[in-house]
């Protein structure tokens, strides 16, 4: 099958070159086709190298300090916060607060705001889609605070059932949470219209963007959306870095969640009073290396182009579903094209998808197997895990076209 | 092609020799590898001089995690249970007959780690980190 480098409208050679990483031989002879961004990105030298610049240049604790380092790192890190910001379009960069990862910001919102805020009986609604990050959280909330926990079933073609939606906010939920986009299913939900409905029915509404955010633009004003999180190192940014957007006047109603220095305005020996937004929420040194790399990581995505990503995302995984359907014995998992972007899980016949994945890899292909992080939903479709395949703005038609050939290579050796 | 995918492999995985559960059985026990959500069970009968006279192991998994319990299986059947609780990770690859990375080794550990589970009780068992470093 014949397949440009090009994809949609980018300049996929180009961007490759960016990207050290995609040089590497992982055995003698074999390059690298990375089909597991969905789990983490690579990065750019760009991304790499204001990291570099930083610790060479501008290393030092920011906040507090007066010497001239100090205030550069503060600027830098300040800075970074501002681009981000603007990356979602949130009115203000103070509605931005730095977290470890995507992770720790639905836990922020479950433990300040959700602590807070809900009582026993009170109801929080999820997905059956959801990563454990979304879920386990609300569990740990349900188990202390007696909260009852609801969910939109998934279809069995892959989508929110939005017909069960009415029923669960006639319940008047107090949160309603869920994923703008599946890592396991790739489904993009209706994500402006839940927020919508969910505000009708008197619920805040939080969206889990870690797959969503690197996959799309996104627009938290225009989705009207209360919380969001999404973590840096899924769009082109370092780990140990993620982010949460909250609507100021809920994130200045919010208790602390971890206690220590920067969140903190003064300290008596038995009392304090907390710092304002964001830095209540960023308590001890925060990642600040990692915070400039993801302000460049924003400025490369913002470069190529959030559409033109978008975009090409989509034709790739497109392009995916239809050639993984030639492949005998493979089952794909999740809607049609039409509504999935990002990834491709499915499993094949014989073979379980560890195992794939293990044969995929001699052949240079990385892809994931398991269950995502996504046990209930993995139940729910009877299977105990999946290979998964994911895109990015540096992936190729071609790349598909070597897994798929390598797909071959297990069907010889699992007959 | 492949030192992995030895034909020993591809045969216990398709065709298990061992695989049901014992009822009634003197020990089961089960576990999982939470890595690849690999699943095995295994049940023993044993008679009263501590001999296992049945083994038979059942759970879903990848190919180096059901042969390695199915060979696993086969080589303790009438074994005396000191002797079982001596196997140790060496005596799996030898049974195996292959060379595994790090991932790969723990499913390839996940059943003695469950048979031992069974003959030592709960709170004797390495956890598969731990047996994989052994
Ligand atoms: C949909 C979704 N939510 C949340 C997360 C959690 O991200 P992190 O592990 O960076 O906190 C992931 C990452 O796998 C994800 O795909």
């Amino acid at each position: 099958m014949a397949a440009s480098p090009k994809a949609g409208t980018l300049d996929v050679n180009k961007i490759r070159a960016d990207f050290p990483i995609l040089d590497v031989e992982v055995q003698p002879g074999v390059k690298l086709v990375y089909l597991d961004s969905g789990a983490s990105s690579q990065k750019p030298v760009q991304v790499i190298e204001a990291m570099d610049r930083y610790y060479r240049h501008e290393n030092s604790n920011i906040h507090r300090g007066v010497h001239t380092l100090a205030e550069n790192a503060t600027e830098a890190y300040e800075i970074a916060r501002g681009k981000v910001a603007k990356f979602i379009n949130a009115a203000k960069p103070r509605e931005i607060v730095f977290t470890r990862n995507a992770t720790e910001a639905v836990n922020l919102v479950a433990f300040s705001w959700g602590r807070a805020n809900l009582k026993e009986g009170d109801l929080v609604v999820l997905t059956e889609m959801e990563h454990h990050a979304n879920l386990v959280p609300w569990q740990m909330l349900a188990a202390e605070k007696g909260i009852r926990l609801e969910f939109i079933p998934v279809t069995e073609d892959g989508l929110l059932d939005m017909a069960a939606l009415p029923d669960l906010l006639a319940q008047k939920p107090k949160l309603v949470g869920f994923t703008a986009m599946s890592n396991v299913l790739g489904t993009i939900t209706p994500a402006a219209e839940i927020v919508r409905l969910a505000h009708e029915a008197g619920a805040l509404a939080l969206i889990d963007g870690a797959q969503s955010v690197p996959h799309m633009p996104t627009d938290v004003q225009a989705l009207d959306v209360d919380f969001l999180v999404f973590s840096s190192h899924k769009m082109l940014g370092p780990t140990g870095l993620g982010v949460l957007y909250g609507k100021l006047a809920l994130l200045e109603a919010m208790p602390p969640f971890l206690g220590g220095g920067d969140m903190i305005k003064r300290v008596e020996l038995r009392s304090f009073t907390a710092n304002e937004v964001p830095q209540k929420f960023e308590a001890g040194t925060p990642a600040i290396a990692e915070v400039i790399g993801l302000g460049a990581a924003v400025d490369y995505l913002n470069a190529v182009g959030m559409d033109a990503i978008a975009a090409h995302d989509h034709e790739l995984t497109a392009y995916a579903l239809e050639r993984l359907e030639e492949v005998p014995g493979v089952r794909i998992f999740g809607p049609s094209a039409d509504h999935k972007s990002s990834n491709a899980s499915f499993t094949f016949e014989g073979a379980h998808p560890h195992d794939v994945a293990e044969i995929l890899n001699r052949h240079g292909v990385a892809t994931r197997a398991g269950h995502h992080c996504a046990m209930p939903l993995h139940n729910k479709f009877g299977i105990p895990s999946t290979t998964r395949a994911s895109f990015y703005l540096y992936n190729t038609k071609q790349e598909i076209d070597q897994l798929v050939e390598a797909l071959y290579k297990v069907k010889e050796i699992f007959g | 092609m492949d030192d992995l995918y030895r034909e020993v492999i591809i045969d216990r995985y398709q065709n298990p020799r061992f695989r049901g559960e014992l009822d009634p059985h003197d020990y089961s026990y089960q576990d999982d590898n939470p890595v690849c959500g690999d699943h095995v069970r295994i049940d023993l009968r044993v008679d009263e001089s501590e001999t296992v006279t049945e083994a038979k192991f059942s759970g879903d998994g990848c190919s180096i995690s059901q042969a390695s319990a199915d060979l696993l299986v086969e080589k303790i059947t009438g074994m005396k249970l000191e002797d079982v609780r001596k196997l140790g990770k060496a005596d799996i690859l030898e049974m195996l007959g292959i060379e595994l990375g790090p991932v790969r080794l723990k499913c390839a550990l996940l059943s003695l780690k469950v048979l031992k589970g069974g003959v030592y009780g709960l709170d004797d068992v390495m956890t598969l980190d731990e047996l994989a470093a052994s």
